[in-house]
């Protein structure tokens, strides 16, 4: 290796380009497991409608999918689907399908949108290597792009087949941060232009653009109290504020909220307070000081009073939306729980566990607050920006285990800084620092054992080159191969829980019996394919709002209830419908027009999420809408406890719910040993055992009773007067009479015998 | 007041000498943004924001151009060459021109 200054640099970009290359390889790899394993498949539930909306836009074109009119959602009510989407997510792949159909390579949109989030992913890598080469250096930023490739956090929103808006959006949060610190620093319109762009972009992706638009005016106004204000500051936030504001009312689901609720007011005052300091700023440059001592008393008197103003009117005048109940769960944890159930049911949106962080983050979780306190201790303008999202994402991913996503990269930039100083401290070499730390970035990539071997051993030729250093060459290297280690174990553990926890398609299951041979479980695509044959196309499948996607995206069948949680009242009807009795649902679903009832049932293979074990929070929804038909405190049992066996309360026995799971169940013997009805996913027998349903009637279940859809019957179909057994007529108008004779049928076979019973056949 | 009304004399007086001609064509396009603004701003309060999106997207117009002349005006003024180390007057002017076209492009589609 020659050192001058030309190959210097030529090496540093190489091995700059190889690492992320090989970061972008891997993050994509690791996330393929669901398509090994499984096949290539759109992932849980959401997705499934993503899909849909994407497949109708590639379909019918931007237009008619802006106009979109479900009819197949929320029936009776429909859905304006256009206005209620976050649509870049279809409209990145769209794009896609659309560039690379020019381009004569005839890709399916549904492989297009399972691999989109793997190959952002690797954008994700990029942008991140960016924004942490913009807040430490290089080599930092290479770790970071390294870990965020392969960190759990992160990839369990991104695997293979999960297509959700947020395997776009951690790529447009990542570079819209690298975009601001850029334009922080340099305080160019261009960048600030470029930044609202990808604001832009981030808002017509994920809800989660409010975390931008909060985060940087924090950042702003925290610089401002540092007595950090600078022109630079200036250009770049007034800039990025304005044409923000206005992209951002572009999307038709975001519209004018950005200047009508309080989620977006800081940002605004924050661009007021700034635009006031600036003429301050100038006045002071212009003025002299005791002149400018009585402009301030005066122009701060008229600023108050102005404020104080503009806000009684807005208040009086209700044009400031009060805070919507999700952002009042990220403030009050307890909120959701007693006010909105329905939020609180999303098992995303519970606290964190101390466990999930560890599982998620493994090492970094512990060397990241290193990383903050070395950018406390040489703070600048955009290492507070760092610090501020640090802090504000860790409170957020405490709150909800969802957030736990936005805190991922941060915790990933600031690992990556901890560990660049740390190999920066142990490997001070005055030849080329770049490429001692990427040395290790490639063993922090791939998870094979190779790779590490190659690695480790060029390091302990540059520890016996060193060894006239300060520090003692044993220290040096028991540091150096402890470091190794630990992220060979991060390695190892995000390939662990990558394949474990996060590759699990969830419409299809995989079982593993006591020989270790694996047992596909494909109830749930089988009852969609059944319902999509054998019903009526306008059949309108009533099912808790889980599946309510799948069922319109698989089966193409109107719902109505589904995902998009968007009208409490008609979840709270099904709720309600499912909680009693079935006479009393029975009148529900007629009002409904249900024509199917979907239930999931997992005591046959003992399956955790089915329905039974969701029913408390159908219970609560429902006694939210309808306190006066629903008690909470009817399904339990004197002594408080939630169970379905003989002793359960007499309410739940009865249900709608507890029927439909159950029927016929108290025939069934899983064991040869145990007794018949014996619940696996409970561990009980089941109370209430032989039971006839009236109103509805079994239309199908899947093989592992997984699925089970019930027909309600119509009016017609019961209760009808008995007519007399000579009354009894056969309606035969209908049937098609053929003019040919019996002879001379289509088909028949010329001179076939014809038998007449009682004599013999007569042999031509 | 009279003190008040001296150091507004004063303040004019140094800005009429010390200003380069520049920095007074932008203040000129300043004040006839800030104009057209304010009488935006009196036209919704008398007659109303019917148009919502169209109040919006002119008023928004006429305050992101105000921005983007005081952002270079900033950039151009030599006094503040120190914090805009990288970006020359031509840099700026491209800018802000570059602004602008995202701005209008948008401002026409929200116009409705």
């Amino acid at each position: 290796m020659r050192k001058n200054s030309s190959s210097y640099s030529g090496w540093k970009s190489l091995i700059t380009f190889t690492v992320l290359l090989l970061a972008w390889v891997s993050g994509f790899a690791s996330r393929l497991f669901a398509v090994i394993r499984f096949e290539s498949i759109i992932h849980e539930f959401d997705p499934w409608f993503n899909y849909r909306a994407t497949a109708y836009m590639v379909e019918h074109g931007f237009y008619n999918f802006l106009n979109w009119f479900d009819e197949r959602a929320w029936y009776p009510l429909g859905r304006i689907v256009g206005g209620t989407v976050y649509p870049g997510l279809m409209i990145t792949s769209g794009s896609i399908h659309y560039i690379l159909h020019m381009l004569n390579i005839p890709v399916h949109i549904r492989d297009i949108c399972v691999f989109l989030a793997p190959i952002f992913s690797g954008l994700t890598a990029i942008s991140t290597y960016l924004l942490t080469k913009e807040l430490w250096n290089g080599g930092a930023g290479l770790f970071a792009a390294c870990f965020i490739a392969i960190v759990p956090g992160y990839i369990s929103r991104s695997v293979a087949g999960s297509y959700d808006n947020e395997g776009i959006a951690i790529f447009a949060l990542q570079i819209t941060y690298y975009l601001w610190v850029k334009s922080v620093k340099t305080g160019s319109i261009f960048w600030s232009c470029i930044t609202a762009l990808s604001y832009f972009y981030m808002v017509s992706a994920w809800g989660g653009y409010v975390f931008i638009i909060n985060l940087i005016p924090l950042h702003v106004f925290v610089l401002l109290l540092m007595g950090r204000y600078s022109c630079r500051l200036f250009t770049s936030y007034t800039t990025f504020y304005i044409l923000g504001l206005l992209f951002s009312m572009q999307i038709p689901f975001v519209g004018f909220q950005p200047i009508r609720t309080s989620e977006h007011m800081a940002a605004s005052g924050v661009f007021a307070l700034l635009i006031a300091i600036g003429i301050l700023k100038h006045l002071q440059s212009v003025l002299s000081r005791s002149e400018f001592k009585y402009f301030f008393i005066f122009a701060s008197l008229a600023a108050a009073a102005s404020v104080f103003l503009v806000v009684v009117i807005l208040t009086y005048a209700g044009i400031i939306a009060p805070w919507s109940g999700r952002f009042y769960s990220l403030w009050d944890t307890g909120y959701a729980k007693i006010h909105i159930p329905i939020i609180a049911s999303v098992s995303e949106h519970q606290p964190t566990t101390w466990f999930s962080f560890f599982f998620d983050l493994h090492i970094l979780v512990t060397t990241f607050p290193v990383g903050l306190w070395y950018c406390i201790k040489n703070i600048n303008d955009e290492r507070v920006f760092v610090v501020l999202y640090a802090l504000s994402a860790v409170y957020f991913a405490g709150v909800m285990v969802r957030l736990m996503l936005t805190l991922t990269p941060v915790v990933c930039i600031l690992s990556g800084i901890a560990f660049s100083r740390l190999l920066e401290i142990f490997l001070k070499e005055e030849d080329n620092p770049a490429a001692t730390d990427s040395d290790s970035d490639q063993e922090a990539t791939p998870s094979r054992g190779l790779y590490d071997k190659a690695g480790k051993l060029r390091k302990m030729r540059h520890e016996q080159l060193k060894e006239s250093e300060g520090l003692g060459s044993n220290v040096r290297s028991f540091v150096i191969v402890g470091t190794l280690a630990m992220l060979l174990m991060f390695a190892v553990h995000c390939t662990w829980v990558t394949s474990n926890a996060y590759s699990s398609p969830s419409i299809v299951l995989a079982s593993y019996s006591q020989d270790g041979s694996r047992q596909i479980l494909d109830d749930f695509r089988e009852a969609y394919y059944w319902l999509s044959q054998n019903t009526d196309n306008n059949a309108r499948v009533m099912s808790w709002w889980d599946y309510g996607y799948q069922i319109a995206g698989m089966a193409n069948r109107t719902t109505l209830v589904d995902n998009n949680t968007w009208n409490n009242s008609h979840i709270a009807l099904v709720g309600k419908a499912m909680s009693s009795t079935e006479s009393k649902a029975y009148e529900i679903m007629k009002t409904l027009d249900v024509d199917y009832v979907l239930v999931i049932f997992g005591g046959v293979i003992g399956y955790s999420g089915d329905d039974i074990n969701k029913f408390l929070w159908m219970v609560r929804i429902a006694e939210g809408e309808h306190p006066k038909d629903i008690r909470e405190s009817d399904y339990f049992t004197d002594r408080g406890e939630f169970r379905v066996d003989a002793e359960g309360s007499p309410t739940l026995l009865n249900c709608l719910m507890y029927k439909l799971s159950y029927y016929r169940f108290g025939e069934l013997q899983l064991d040869y040993r145990g007794p018949a009805g014996y619940d696996r996913t409970r561990n009980v027998v089941i109370g209430n055992k032989n039971f006839d349903l009236t109103y509805l009637e079994e239309a199908y279940t899947t093989e592992h009773w997984l699925v089970r859809i019930y027909r309600v019957k119509k009016d017609t179909d019961f209760n009808r007067p008995r007519i007399p057994l000579s009354e009894r007529k056969m309606k035969r108008s209908s049937m098609y009479i053929s003019k040919k004779t019996s002879k001379r049928k289509k088909g028949s076979i010329k001179g076939k015998p014809v038998v007449v019973k009682g004599k013999k056949p007569v042999k031509s | 007041m009279t003190s008040f009304a001296r150091v507004v004399s004063r303040f004019y007086g140094e800005y009429t000498n010390n200003t380069s001609r520049k920095l007074k064509i932008i203040d000129a396009y300043l004040f006839y943004v800030l104009l057209t603004g304010i009488i935006q701003f009196a036209y919704c309060c008398l007659v109303g924001t019917f148009p919502f999106n169209s109040f919006l997207s002119g008023f928004i117009s006429c305050v992101s151009s105000f921005v983007l002349a005081v952002c270079l005006r900033l950039q151009v003024n030599w006094q503040n060459k120190s914090q805009f180390s990288k970006i020359s007057p031509e840099r700026g002017f491209a800018d802000f021109i570059f602004g602008h076209i995202v701005l209008h492009l948008v401002v026409v589609n929200f116009i409705g």
